[in-house]
């Protein structure tokens, strides 16, 4: 059996057991769950033959897969993700009137700058989903991450105060982040 | 009604699709242009992908979400080639009208 996820009690009381037992049965309990949805909306219908297939799928593949996933992943608070969907949602809408208008009115008076965001994320999930949010929302693209995860490069379209971007970045974007996937694991 | 609504969508999708493009003719160096394709086209493309949700959903009788996982792998694979295209242009030293940031701007960044 592989190295099973610290789990948050240490005391070896029987529920500790049992929810052991559980995470050794279905590893990534979230990741079946989108395996699941994903077949259901393939195949288009949701029909019970679809949905018993579906949820097969969706618990033999963590196992297939396990190599992929080191760290298991837990949502922390899930009314932050839902905000932070938002804010993305809003922002994507926001920044491509942006650059739609920027690119309209004139590429000749674009200050285009790099940019460097200094990293509080630790996980590899949690940088990589900040890459692309980064990298979604327009006027700004992550071009690189530096070799020690500390700094991560990112290009933007127009700036004035490059460093009112980066505050902007850290508070709208990796705050949020941070909380949902990171918090407690320092 | 949903026919205008539709329609409303539909355009919209178009003309940020083609602005986005339009981007890539006028921006002036590699940099810049990797954000008119890549990003206009997110919501251009959404707009596109909402209506036709709707149109077939209402059409077919049943409820469409085929369109959901269209978004969906777009949002994946969209920022990582956007990633790599700018990190291969870093490691190439493109042109750039941005300071390159291994050699930091004497002052802030305006020539």
């Amino acid at each position: 059996m592989k190295r099973l996820p610290q789990l948050p009690s240490r005391k070896k009381t029987p529920a500790f057991y049992a929810l052991r037992r559980v995470k050794a049965c279905m590893p990534h309990p979230l990741l079946s769950l989108s395996l699941t949805v994903l077949w259901l909306l393939l195949v288009n219908s949701f029909s019970a033959g679809a949905l018993v297939l579906g949820a097969l799928l969706g618990w033999l593949i963590p196992f297939a897969t396990s190599r992929f996933w080191p760290e298991a992943i837990s949502v922390r608070h899930p009314g932050v993700l839902l905000r932070f969907l938002g804010v993305f949602a809003w922002d994507i809408v926001r920044g491509s009137f942006q650059v739609a208008g920027l690119i309209l009115l004139g590429p000749a008076r674009l200050r285009p700058a790099f940019v460097e965001v200094p990293l509080a994320l630790k996980t590899d999930l949690g940088i990589s989903l900040l890459a692309n949010t980064i990298s979604l929302t327009p006027g700004t693209v992550s071009a690189q991450l530096s070799a020690d995860r500390q700094l991560l490069l990112v290009h933007t379209l127009n700036t004035d105060d490059p460093a009112a971007l980066v505050a902007e970045i850290k508070q709208r974007y990796e705050t949020p982040l941070r909380q949902i996937f990171e918090e407690g694991d320092a | 009604m949903t026919d205008i609504l539709l329609s409303l969508l539909i355009l919209a999708g178009a003309l940020f699709t083609f602005v986005g493009s339009l981007g890539l003719a006028r921006l002036r160096d590699f940099y810049t242009r990797l954000h008119g394709p890549t990003k206009a086209t997110t919501l251009g493309v959404g707009c596109l992908l909402v209506a036709s949700a709707v149109y077939f959903s209402l059409e077919g009788g049943s409820l469409s979400l085929h369109e959901v996982l269209v978004t969906l792998f777009l949002f994946i694979t969209a920022p990582v080639s956007a990633h790599l295209l700018a990190k291969a242009a870093l490691h190439l030293k493109v042109k750039s009208l941005a300071p390159p940031p291994d050699r930091p701007a004497p002052g802030p960044a305006r020539d």
